[in-house]
C-alpha cells in the first residue's frame, strides 16, 4: 500500500495553505481533493482580508484575525515570488457603513466592546461621522450617516490566491490529486488509512481540511466538527472606473474594476440557486451607500456555503484519542490563510498545536 | 465574415462611430453590426483589446456598446432603431452614470 507522511484531505484554501507551509519545511505532503462540483467556499467568497468587527465577545478570534492581516504582506510577497502570480493584495483599511443612527450606534458599541475585550489590542479603530466620511469618500450617498474604520482590513484576488497556493504547493514538492473523495479514515495502531473508491493510502499524519465534509469525517477520528448552514450570495458588476479605494464589509472593487457585493446569510436552504429577492436587497443597499454604482450592469451572481461553526470561530484541533489526526476549518479562509500557511502548518508538522490555539478547540461546544 | 441570407426588406438607418449603416427592422444592434461587417465594437477593459459580439444571447457581455449616450449596453439585447447613434465601448465604465469618459 502507498505510504505517505502527511495526507491532507481537501484542496481548498485551507488544505492548500497547509500543504504549501508543510511542503516548504521539507515534509512529504499529499493533498487529496474532491470533485469539481463539490461546494467550495474557496471559489465563492468576497476576497476580503477582514478584521473590523470580527470576534465580538471572542477576543482570541479578533486578535487572531488581526495577526493574520499583519502577516499578509510577508506571506503574499513570498507566494508571489515563488509563483509569479500577482495576488492584488491591498490593505487600505475597511469601512462598515451605517444607513441609520441605530446602525451607527450598534457599530460603535461593537467596535468599542471588541477594543475592551482585547485590552486595547483592537483599540485603534475609528468612528466617523458624515462630514469626515465625505472628506475621505466623495462618492458616498446621502443616506450614509457614519461608519467604523479599521486600518487592518483589505482585500485580495481570492481566485488568484487559490491558484497561487496550488502552483506553490506543487512547486515546493507537495503532490496534488483531484477527484479523490475520501469515504473513510481509519486509525491504526500507528498512523491512518485513508480510503476511497479509488483505493487506500497509509499516512503517518492526516489533516481533515475538507470544509463542509469535515462534519462527516471528524467523528471517524474521535473528533467533532459541528457546522451550521450558511449560504452567501455575491453580485458581480461589470468593470468600472475606480470609485472606492478602500474596502467595506459588504462590497469591494476588484483590481480590474468589478464591484463585488455580498453580505447575505441564509440558514434555511441547502439549495445552491440564486435568490433574487436577496440580490435585490443587497444591490439596493450597496447603491444607497454608493449611488454611482446604481446604473452598472450585473454580469454574474453566485452563491456558496460558508464553512461555519455554531459560534463562527475557526476549529483547529488534534485528536486526543488519535494523535496525528487534525481537523482544520474556518469560514474566514481568505483572511486566515496567512496564518494557516505560516503558523499552523509548522505546528502540525511538528505534531503539536500551540496552546494559543486552545480557544479554537471543539471542546468549547461541549456542555460541561 | 457574415452576409445576409436575404436583402433587407424593411430598412432603417443608424450610425456606428459616425458611419451611416442600415439594418433590418426588428433585429438586434449586435446583429445589425455583424451584418454590416463590423466585427469589433468595443475594447476590453483591462488590456484594451478589440472585442465583438459572440454569444448573441446576453451571457458573454462581449458586445457592449454606447447607445445614444448610455454606456455598457449589451448590443444583442437591444433592438436597433431608426436614428440610433452607437459608438464603441472603450475602457472601464465611467462612474458619472450615463456618459462614457
Amino acid at each position: 500500500m502507498e505510504e505517505r507522511e502527511i495526507v491532507i484531505i481537501g484542496g481548498g484554501l485551507m488544505g492548500a495553505a497547509l500543504a504549501w507551509g508543510m511542503a516548504g519545511l521539507g515534509h512529504d505532503v499529499l493533498v487529496l481533493d474532491g470533485g469539481d462540483l463539490d461546494p467550495r467556499a474557496s471559489r465563492a467568497n468576497l476576497g476580503l482580508v477582514w478584521v473590523s468587527d470580527k470576534g465580538l465577545d471572542q477576543p482570541a478570534y479578533a486578535l487572531w484575525s488581526r495577526d493574520a492581516a499583519l502577516q499578509w504582506p510577508a506571506f503574499a510577497k513570498t507566494l508571489e515570488q515563488e509563483t509569479g502570480v500577482d495576488l492584488q493584495l491591498q490593505q487600505p483599511g475597511g469601512y462598515n457603513f451605517a444607513l441609520s443612527e441605530r446602525e451607527l450606534a450598534q457599530l460603535d458599541a461593537n467596535m468599542s466592546a471588541i477594543a475592551a475585550q482585547t485590552h486595547g489590542g483592537l483599540g485603534d479603530y475609528e468612528m466617523l461621522g458624515r462630514d469626515e466620511l465625505r472628506g475621505r469618500l466623495p462618492h458616498l450617498g446621502p443616506d450614509v450617516v457614519g461608519a467604523s474604520f479599521c486600518r487592518y482590513d483589505g482585500h485580495v484576488n481570492s481566485l488568484r490566491l487559490f491558484n497561487a497556493l496550488h502552483l506553490g504547493m506543487v512547486r515546493r514538492g507537495a503532490e496534488y490529486r483531484a477527484h479523490r473523495p475520501v469515504e473513510r479514515v481509519e486509525a491504526l495502531i500507528q498512523g491512518f488509512n485513508v480510503v476511497g473508491s479509488w483505493g487506500a493510502i497509509r499516512a503517518r499524519k492526516v489533516v481533515l481540511a475538507a470544509g463542509l465534509g469535515n462534519a462527516r469525517l471528524a467523528p471517524m477520528l474521535a473528533m467533532s466538527a459541528p457546522l451550521v448552514r450558511s449560504k452567501g450570495q455575491v453580485i458581480v458588476t461589470e468593470k468600472c472606473q475606480p470609485f472606492f479605494d478602500s474596502v467595506a464589509g459588504s462590497l469591494r472593487q476588484t483590481g480590474e474594476g468589478s464591484v463585488l457585493i455580498g453580505e447575505s446569510q441564509e440558514t434555511h436552504t441547502g439549495a445552491g440557486s440564486v435568490n433574487h429577492g436577496i440580490s435585490a436587497v443587497l444591490a439596493e443597499r450597496a447603491a444607497q451607500i454608493f449611488p454611482v454604482i446604481r446604473d452598472l450592469n450585473v454580469v454574474r451572481i453566485w452563491t456558496g456555503f460558508r464553512v461555519k461553526t455554531p459560534d463562527g470561530m475557526p476549529l483547529y484541533e488534534q485528536s486526543s484519542t488519535y494523535p496525528g489526526a487534525f481537523v482544520m476549518l474556518c469560514h474566514s479562509g481568505v483572511t486566515l490563510t496567512a496564518l494557516h500557511a505560516l503558523q499552523i502548518a509548522p505546528q502540525i508538522a511538528a505534531g503539536a498545536l500551540d496552546d494559543s490555539l486552545l480557544p479554537f478547540h471543539s471542546r468549547r461546544f461541549h456542555v460541561s | 465574415m457574415f452576409r445576409r441570407l436575404a436583402p433587407i426588406s424593411d430598412p432603417l438607418s443608424f450610425k456606428f462611430e459616425g458611419l451611416a449603416l442600415s439594418a433590418e427592422k426588428g433585429e438586434s444592434v449586435a446583429l445589425a453590426l455583424l451584418a454590416s461587417g463590423i466585427e469589433s465594437c468595443r475594447d476590453s477593459v483591462v488590456h484594451g483589446r478589440p472585442r465583438g459580439p459572440y454569444c448573441l444571447m446576453g451571457a458573454c457581455f462581449e458586445c457592449l456598446v454606447v447607445i445614444d449616450g448610455v454606456a455598457s449596453r449589451q448590443g444583442c439585447q437591444v433592438e436597433v432603431r431608426q436614428g440610433m447613434v452607437i459608438t464603441r465601448q472603450s475602457g472601464a465604465r465611467s462612474m458619472s452614470g450615463a456618459t462614457q469618459s
